[in-house]
């Protein structure tokens, strides 16, 4: 879902509100399809429930639309490693 | 084996450097490889400890006092440095010296234009805007006596809100409580004195600063969210050194990131050189259950899944109680509790085990045999 398509469906965000992902702070969140979720998950040799979490709550989760149980792809600009790929999957 | 941009770009530069191409570079690339694979961690290597060494050995040297810097002209009176401020980044503490640095957009980079934003942000309570207060002992009220006309009507509509008249003459403003008495109204004079009138709550004190070229804005205190709307302000680089707050608004992913950032400023200020890896670790560390934990009795330590553990670390007696009342087991996989009972801790070599596949072994002999 797309992140502004959110706002007009929850109503609860007013038009105000900020585009995290303009902030230096936030990584690029994306949401994996199911496809790349189960490729992801044999490549890893690792179960759903042993990723970082993060809570659907969280204003990044909210803009970029998931759902709980989601895995999301976390793409940081790091100043070790150039980039770094971190996942995380979305908890109440 | 996967090599990341950054040393890869290294690796690219070395080679333009020392004019390094063609089958000599793959050659090189090679070589290169070994050196990385053998500079990696091995499976189960024990990290966390190493990391907790290196930032340890190191904070030990550093200064032990907070620094205030009230003689520095343009600086905030108030900066935690040091040990005491890394502390509160790995203790996740909420209440703090807070501070944020305020980056303006390009066209709002002028010395006046920044002057008329931290002005407008900064936190102004009642008193800020009166110049005397006082009780009317005879007609039961209270006077107070305005700086200028500009905020009355702004601070008669805000007293009107709580439901109590109030009523003006020049620039005098008479508060009338419906039940008065002597000590109700001293009550609400001091409360009426702390009154948020104007601008963002939170911003208690502004600095305009100089940084490099551009002009930005220093305050003690802080309000992400609202400082966040202004559209004066340039999102991508505005700063709070409050984790508490950047999880709240901007999310888990940005509060990692400060306590990264925030850990490395503090340690590099001091001249200590840690390797970021560690520092990132740690970062990792705190927030992988979707929300800041301290590192300690509250966070990270008393969320341990082994109850050895647990009263390995600290309040030894709740915790075996509390096991013991809930009935809960001890697997032993982790390193603590492995040592506590005298066994091999699965580290390193101890962290693998052997089992034998004896089909596979019987089919190998049988080859052999033929």
């Amino acid at each position: 879902m797309d992140g502004n398509l959110y706002k007009i469906i929850g109503g609860i965000m007013s038009k105000e509100e900020i585009d995290i992902f303009q902030s230096a702070l936030v990584a690029k969140h994306e949401v994996l399809n199911e496809d790349e979720k189960i490729i992801l998950l044999k490549n890893l040799h690792v179960l759903e429930k042993q990723f970082p979490k993060i809570k659907s709550s969280d204003p990044a989760v909210k803009a970029v639309g998931a759902k709980k149980g989601d895995l999301i792809k976390i793409t940081r600009v790091s100043e070790i490693a150039g980039t770094s790929i971190y996942y995380r999957v979305v908890v109440n | 084996m996967e090599v990341n941009a950054k040393i890869m770009e290294m690796f690219e530069k070395y080679c333009k450097d020392n004019n390094i191409i063609g089958k000599q570079k793959e050659e090189k690339f090679k070589q290169f490889l070994e050196v990385l694979e053998k500079s990696a961690y091995d499976p189960l290597e024990a990290i966390g400890i190493i990391a907790a060494h290196s930032i340890s050995e190191p904070a030990t040297q550093m200064t032990m006092r907070t620094y205030t810097m009230a003689t520095q002209r343009d600086r905030l009176s108030k900066v935690t440095q040091g040990l005491p401020r890394l502390i509160e980044i790995f203790d996740a503490k909420k209440s703090l010296e807070k501070q944020m640095r305020i980056y303006l957009r390009p066209e709002f980079n002028t010395k006046e234009k920044a002057r008329d934003i931290a002005d407008k942000i900064k936190a102004k309570k009642v008193k800020d805007v009166i110049e005397s207060d006082s009780i009317d002992l005879i007609d039961l009220k209270i006077e107070l006596d305005l700086e200028r006309d500009d905020e009355k009507d702004n601070l008669i509509e805000l007293i009107k809100k709580a439901n109590i008249d109030v009523s003006s003459r020049g620039k005098k403003i008479f508060v009338k409580p419906k039940k008065s008495d002597v000590r109700t109204l001293r009550k609400l004079r001091s409360k009426l004195l702390e009154a948020h009138v104007d601008g963002i709550k939170g911003i208690d004190e502004v600095v305009v600063a100089k940084d490099g070229e551009e002009w930005m804005i220093q305050t003690a205190g802080t309000n992400l969210k609202k400082i966040l709307k202004m559209p004066e302000i340039d999102i991508s680089r505005t700063r709070t050194n409050d984790v508490f707050q950047v999880y709240e608004v901007l999310g888990i992913e940005a509060a990692r990131a400060v306590i990264f950032n925030e850990s490395k400023a503090t340690l590099d200020e001091q001249g200590l050189d840690v390797d970021p890896r560690h520092l990132s670790l740690l970062a990792d560390v705190m927030t992988v259950d979707g929300d800041v934990k301290a590192i300690g009795r509250y966070g990270v330590s008393g969320a341990k899944s082994s109850v050895l553990a647990r009263a390995n670390f600290e309040e030894t007696k709740k915790h075996l109680v509390n096991a013991s009342f809930n009935g809960e087991k001890d697997n032993l996989s982790g390193v603590i509790e492995n040592v506590l009972v005298v066994q091999v801790v699965p580290v390193g070599t101890g962290g693998v085990e052997l089992k034998v596949d004896v089909e596979k072994m019987m089919g190998k002999n049988k080859k052999k045999e033929e």
